[in-house]
């Protein structure tokens, strides 16, 4: 039986496999090849970007600016990394610099609405899960403003560890930073939703 | 009792801790931490159920469609937005009338070839079995590799050729499904095209491990499924209107 770790490790070895091929024709030219990994990313992208950025409009925006770089950066592509993790990358780091942005234009405005573009509002689930459901909608109204709390150094961490499943020492990497700032920016990020959150899963019991 | 920090029940949670057996060890004998890593799993058990907006199957071929325009496309990719697409759309066009003409010309039955040109439900007749006869032979390949072995490796190149043959067919029809309004049928060829470029795109050489994915991937997708539908669908309008 193979552990959750193996699995997805396996998965993405013959993905992996499946985007040398594409990515060889693309670097040549073909367009198909290129649309080929569009659709075989997007989805998993979106998500990212959307836990790291909170907002619908902001993901959206990450994953078209993440391909374009993408396809401007293919020969620039090492063969032996994984496509995946690539753009990961980029859309890690196009995703820092929105919320920065983000952050300076709400200092520079304080009257603007930090909700206006609420995560939990906009988040539309055709299929809840059983935990979501057992969630009120006042619930996941804090898990999000939980999240908005932290720094985007904190925030990005902690998406990729959690959410991503990646290990510190991948997060590091992911974020061009030590293991040991990436383990900080995790731990900050962990005490941070515990200290907001703890009160409410307790009575939630 | 020396006890366990908050930095130690984090990387424990995230099984990273460097050696976990002391920290179980620990978590069973001490009430404290054992509350403390209750509360902490709590928390983050509950984080999963943060919501994050759908996108469906189809996600990838709208942000293909939004990416496009922007993208610094050879010219012969840019099939639909160049000349070529309608020199090919014209061949196309051409093949349907001449095999029309023929029709009529050889088969009793049928009426003869100029008034069928002319007329628009005459064209529409053709281009309906001519996407049959496109559907059925799509399935053809669809079904080879639904059906192939997982216990082997796998040689798909001749799949690989029909299935780049028949995306160019496939984007004339769709252009037309979409021209003429027809949503469902523009919505399968447009799925169908999606599974064809990933066939074409795909290595040649496939190992069984990613033979068995195709193989579910196909059977989950449904497609096969709707190929059939539209297949029957457009044959039965066409018995109909016989």
């Amino acid at each position: 039986m193979l552990t959750a770790s193996e699995a997805r490790s396996l998965i993405n070895s013959r993905m992996e496999l499946a985007d040398q091929a594409a990515i060889e024709r693309a670097r040549s030219g073909d367009a198909d090849a290129f649309r080929v990994l569009v659709e075989r990313h997007s989805r998993a992208l979106f998500r990212l970007a959307f836990r790291m950025t909170g907002s619908e409009s902001d993901a959206e925006d990450v994953v078209q600016e993440t391909f374009l770089r993408a396809y401007r950066q293919l020969g620039k592509f090492d063969e032996r990394a994984s496509f995946g993790t690539w753009l990961y990358r980029i859309a890690t780091n196009y995703s820092l610099d929105l919320m920065r942005a983000r952050i300076r234009r709400s200092e520079q405005s304080p009257g603007l609405d930090p909700g206006a573009d609420d995560p939990v509002l906009s988040a539309r689930s055709g299929d809840p899960a059983p935990d979501r459901l057992a969630l009120s909608g006042e619930m996941r109204k804090h898990l999000a403003a939980a999240m908005d709390e932290l720094s985007a150094a904190e925030r990005t961490a902690f998406v990729l560890r959690h959410f991503e499943g990646m290990s510190i020492e991948e997060v590091g990497r992911m974020l061009g930073c030590q293991p040991g700032a990436a383990k900080h920016s995790v731990f900050r990020a962990v005490q941070k939703l515990r200290r907001a959150l703890e009160p409410l899963v307790s009575t939630a019991k | 009792m020396t006890h366990l920090s908050n930095e130690e029940l984090i990387l424990h949670y995230y099984g990273e801790a460097e050696d976990p057996a002391p920290v179980d060890r620990h978590l069973d004998e001490c009430q404290e931490c054992r509350a403390v890593y209750g509360s902490l799993e709590r928390v983050l058990n509950v984080m999963e159920a943060l919501p994050v907006p759908e996108r469906s199957a189809g996600y990838g071929a709208q942000v293909w469609r939004r990416l496009e325009s922007h993208l610094p496309i050879r010219t012969r990719f840019r099939f639909w937005t160049s000349p070529v697409r309608w020199a090919a759309a014209g061949v196309a066009v051409a093949t349907l009338l001449v095999a029309a003409f023929l029709a009529g010309r050889y088969y009793p039955a049928a009426r003869g070839p100029v008034r069928m040109a002319a007329d628009p439900q005459a064209q529409e007749r053709i281009l309906r079995l001519a996407v049959g006869d496109y559907l059925d032979r799509s399935q053809m390949v669809l079904i080879e590799l639904a059906n192939a072995s997982p216990r082997a490796g796998l040689d798909i190149s001749s799949e690989q050729e029909r299935a780049a043959n028949l995306l160019i067919e496939n984007r004339l029809y769709r252009q037309t499904a979409l021209q003429t309004g027809d949503a469902v049928v523009a919505g399968v060829l447009e799925e169908l095209e999606r599974v064809l470029l990933e066939i074409s795109h795909a290595p040649s050489l496939l190992e069984p491990a990613q033979v068995d994915d195709l193989r579910r991937r196909l059977r989950a997708e449904g497609i096969l499924f709707r190929i059939r539908v539209l297949g029957s669908t457009v044959r039965n309008q066409d018995e109909h209107k016989l």
